[in-house]
C-alpha cells in the first residue's frame, strides 16, 4: 500500500508536535490569546490549530486520490481539467418576458459568457400559465415567463441552439420546457445529436428544500425518470438531470447534509433507472449534479473532492457501472446566493469571489457567479457583467486553473476531505436504513433536520457565535450606500399583460383539435403509466400550453400539499 | 390567571417556495413563548385573511422572497380593511428592494424585515406591537 508518510515518520512527527507544543506554542498563545475557545467550520467540523501528516496517518495516495481524470476522481473527471478547457461560465438568467430574457442572454454572451442558464419565473417553475389567477403579480419576476413553444422561439431568437448548451432550471414541468426547447432546436434545424444541456429535473429535492413540487414524490419521481429515459435514448449530449445539493443548502442544510442528501437522492434515481429494466452504464454518464459553494473556503473545496470520491465508489461497488463516464461526478456550481447580505451590498462582490474560487478549485466543470445585488432582486445588466468577470479574472488572471487540483496533498484539506466524506456516508447510512430518499423524503427526515440546521445557524449568528460582516459585526447605518444600489427596474404589470395577450393571441391561432387530441393521448398515456415524455413533445409542438399540458398530468397524478412544520 | 400568550400567524403568501425564513422565524417566536401558527407555502391573501380572523391572531407576518411582495401585500391589506380586521398589525420580511421598504410601510405594514433583521429583534417587534395594539383597544 503507498501510505504517503512512512510510520516512523509520523510518529516521529507526532512526538515533535508535542514538544512543539510545549515549547513553542505557549508563548505565542501568551502574547496572542486565541480568538475563540473553539475554531469550527460553517458546517460545525471543529478545526485544529495546525495540521500535519499525523492527522492523515494511513493516508493511500491511490486509495483517497489517484490521478485526475482516473478513479476515485478526487483530483477531478479529466486529467487535464481547465489547461485544456476552462469550465463553463455559465449565468442563471431571465426576467421579464421571452423578448428581455433574449436580449440579456445576447448581452451575456457578447460579454464572454460560455453557457447559457435560464431562470424561469415561478408560474413556469410551478406549471401555470400566465393568466392562472395564482400567477397575478408574479409574472417575469424571477425569471422569464414561458407559456408556450412561441415564448422559447422568441427566447433563443438569433441564437444557435447547436451551439450553445442552456441549463434549465425547472423541475416538475421540465419535460414540457425540454420539448419546447426541442422544439425550437428542431425549428432551427438543429439535428437531436446537436442539442445539448441540462434540465435540473430533480423532484426530491423539491420536497426536501426548493418546494417548487406539483406531484406527490412518487409520481414526481416517476414523470423525471420518464424524462431521463427518454433523453439518454434521443439526446445523446443532454444532461437529462441535475442532483442538486443548491437548494438544499440554501434551505439551512450544512455542507455535509448537503452532499449527504443530493447523494442519497442520486443513488435513489439510479435504482429507479435499475428497477425499470436499464442498465446502469447506459444513462449513468449522463447524469450530472449541482453544488452551493458557500463561504468557508476549505470547507467547500473539501466537499467537492469529497463529493466526487463517494460517488465513484457507489457507481463502481454499489451499482456495478463498468465505464469510467458512469462513475464521473461531473458538476455545476453556484457560488451561495443566501451568504449575500442586504446590508453593505457592495461587499458581496467579494463574498461571490471567494466562493467562486472554491468552486474552481474543487473542480467545476460549469459556474454560476452571483451578482451582488441579489438580496434585492434579479440582477441588473451593470451586477451580472461584474459578476461574469469575476470568473473571467479567476480564469485568466489568477493562475489558479493552471494546474490540476492545487490543493492536494494539503494536510488540512486532506483531512477535512476525509471528514466531510466520513460525516455524509453517516446520514446515508441513516437514509439507507429507512429505504433510500424516496421514503425519507415521505418520511420528513431530510425536511426536519434542515429545518433544525437553519435555525441553529440563525442562532449562532444572532448571538456572535458566526459572524458575517455587515450583519452582526462591521456594522454601519449608512442606508445610501443601500438606497445607492442602482437595481434593475421593469415594468412587471406590462410584462404580465403583454405575456397574457400573447398566450390568448397563440390560443386563437393554433390548431385546437390537434391541441385537443395531444393533450387527449398524453393524459391517456399517463394514465397507463406510459413514458409520458413523446406526448408530451407532441403537445408543445402543436402549442399547447405548460398549463394545459400540467393540468392533464395533474388529473392523472394529483397534487401535493406539504404538511406546514417548522 | 397566566396571560394568554401571544398569537401569531406566519405566512407565504404566492408561489415562493423560500421557506426557510418563515420556518426560523416562527420557531423564533415559539421559542420566545408566543403561540405561532404557519400556513406553509402558497397560500392566497384571502386564504391568510381566513385564517387570521379564524384563529385570531394578534400580529400577521408575511414572508415572501419572490419579489411579488408588493402586489400580495396590497391585496391582503385590502381584504384585512374589508373584513374589518385592519387593526391586525402586519409585517412583512423577505428580499424587499428599499424602496418598496417604503411603499409597503405607506399601505399600512408596521414593519419591514430585510434579511439579516436578528431574531431577537423581530421577536421584540412583534411584542410591541401587540403592547401597542392592546394599549389602543383598552381605551376604545
Amino acid at each position: 500500500m503507498p501510505h504517503l508518510f512512512k510510520e516512523d515518520t509520523v510518529k516521529e512527527i507526532e512526538e515533535d508536535l508535542k514538544r512543539w507544543e510545549r515549547e513553542t506554542l505557549p508563548k505565542s498563545l501568551e502574547r496572542y490569546p486565541e480568538r475563540m475557545e473553539k475554531f469550527t467550520t460553517l458546517s460545525d467540523v471543529e478545526v485544529d490549530r495546525v495540521y500535519t501528516p499525523a492527522h492523515i496517518k494511513k493516508f493511500d495516495y491511490y486509495e483517497k486520490l489517484g490521478f485526475p481524470g482516473e478513479y476515485p476522481y478526487t483530483r477531478g473527471v479529466h486529467a487535464s481539467m481547465y489547461r485544456g478547457r476552462l469550465w463553463t461560465m455559465r449565468m442563471f438568467s431571465g426576467f421579464g418576458g421571452p423578448e428581455e430574457t433574449n436580449k440579456r442572454l445576447k448581452f451575456l454572451i457578447s460579454h464572454g459568457e460560455t453557457g447559457l442558464s435560464l431562470a424561469f419565473d415561478y408560474p413556469t417553475l410551478v406549471g401555470i400559465d400566465s393568466n392562472d389567477p395564482m400567477a397575478r403579480g408574479e409574472v417575469g419576476i424571477v425569471g422569464v415567463a414561458v407559456d408556450t413553444l412561441k415564448d422559447m422561439e422568441i427566447i433563443f431568437d438569433g441564437i444557435n441552439m447547436g451551439e450553445v448548451t442552456t441549463n434549465m432550471t425547472i423541475n416538475p414541468p421540465a419535460p414540457v420546457l425540454l420539448a419546447m426547447y426541442v422544439g425550437v432546436a428542431e425549428k432551427q434545424g438543429v439535428l437531436y445529436e446537436k442539442i445539448g444541456g441540462t434540465t435540473q429535473n430533480d423532484p426530491l429535492k423539491e420536497f426536501i428544500a426548493q418546494k417548487s413540487y406539483v406531484f406527490p414524490p412518487e409520481p414526481a419521481v416517476k414523470v423525471a425518470m420518464d424524462l431521463i429515459e427518454w433523453s439518454v435514448k434521443k439526446l445523446p449530449k443532454w444532461n437529462p438531470i441535475s442532483i442538486s445539493g443548491y437548494h438544499i443548502r440554501e434551505a439551512g442544510s450544512d455542507a455535509v447534509q448537503e452532499l449527504a442528501f443530493t447523494i442519497a437522492d442520486g443513488i435513489e434515481y439510479v435504482r429507479q433507472l435499475v428497477s425499470r429494466g436499464l442498465g446502469v452504464d447506459s444513462f449513468a454518464h449522463r447524469l450530472s449534479f449541482f453544488w452551493d459553494s458557500h463561504i468557508n473556503f476549505f470547507e467547500e473545496i473539501a466537499k467537492f473532492r469529497a463529493a466526487r470520491r463517494m460517488w465513484a465508489k457507489i457507481m463502481r461497488e454499489w451499482f456495478h457501472a463498468k465505464k469510467d463516464r458512469s462513475l464521473w461526478m461531473r458538476f455545476h456550481t453556484q457560488t451561495a446566493g443566501v451568504s449575500l447580505t442586504a446590508q453593505q451590498p457592495w461587499n458581496n462582490i467579494v463574498r461571490t469571489t471567494i466562493e467562486a474560487l472554491a468552486a474552481v478549485l474543487g473542480g467545476t466543470q460549469s459556474l454560476h457567479t452571483n451578482s451582488f445585488d441579489e438580496p434585492f432582486r434579479v440582477p441588473s445588466e451593470f451586477a451580472a457583467k461584474i459578476a461574469l468577470r469575476t470568473q473571467q479574472i479567476i480564469a485568466y488572471e489568477t493562475g489558479v486553473a493552471d494546474t490540476v487540483d492545487p490543493l492536494a496533498g494539503s494536510y488540512y484539506v486532506e483531512w477535512l476531505t476525509d471528514e466531510i466524506e466520513e460525516r455524509a456516508w453517516k446520514y446515508i447510512d441513516r437514509i439507507e436504513k429507512m429505504g433510500g430518499m424516496l421514503e425519507a423524503v415521505k418520511k420528513g427526515f431530510p425536511q426536519r433536520e434542515i429545518t433544525e440546521t437553519s435555525y441553529k445557524f440563525q442562532k449562532d449568528v444572532d448571538d456572535g457565535r458566526k459572524f458575517i460582516v455587515g450583519v452582526n459585526i462591521f456594522e454601519s447605518e449608512d442606508v445610501d450606500e443601500v438606497r445607492n444600489v442602482p437595481l434593475l427596474d421593469f415594468n412587471q404589470e406590462e410584462i404580465e399583460e403583454r405575456q397574457i395577450e400573447r398566450l390568448k393571441f397563440i390560443k386563437s391561432v393554433r390548431n385546437k383539435e390537434k391541441v385537443e387530441s395531444a393533450l387527449a393521448e398524453l393524459e391517456r398515456a399517463a394514465v397507463r403509466g406510459e413514458n409520458v415524455m413523446p406526448y408530451i413533445l407532441q403537445a408543445a409542438k402543436a402549442y399547447a400550453t405548460l398549463g394545459e399540458i400540467m393540468s392533464a398530468l395533474k388529473r392523472v397524478y394529483g397534487v401535493y400539499v406539504e404538511p406546514p412544520i417548522y | 390567571m397566566g396571560r394568554k400568550p401571544i398569537k401569531v400567524l406566519v405566512a407565504k403568501i404566492g408561489l415562493d417556495g423560500h421557506d426557510r425564513g418563515a420556518k426560523v422565524i416562527a420557531r423564533a417566536l415559539k421559542d420566545a413563548g408566543m403561540e405561532v401558527v404557519y400556513t406553509g407555502i402558497r397560500q392566497t391573501p384571502e386564504q391568510v385573511v381566513l385564517a387570521a380572523i379564524e384563529e385570531d391572531v394578534d400580529v400577521i407576518g408575511v414572508s415572501i422572497l419572490s419579489g411579488a411582495h408588493v402586489h400580495h401585500v396590497r391585496k391582503l391589506v385590502e381584504l384585512l380593511r374589508q373584513e374589518g380586521a385592519i387593526d391586525i398589525p402586519v409585517v412583512v420580511g423577505g428580499t424587499i428592494p428599499i424602496p418598496d421598504v417604503d411603499t409597503l410601510k405607506q399601505m399600512g405594514v408596521k414593519e419591514v424585515f430585510l434579511p439579516g433583521t436578528s431574531l431577537k429583534y423581530i421577536v421584540d417587534t412583534v411584542r410591541r406591537l401587540y403592547e401597542e395594539r392592546n394599549a389602543i383597544g383598552g381605551y376604545n
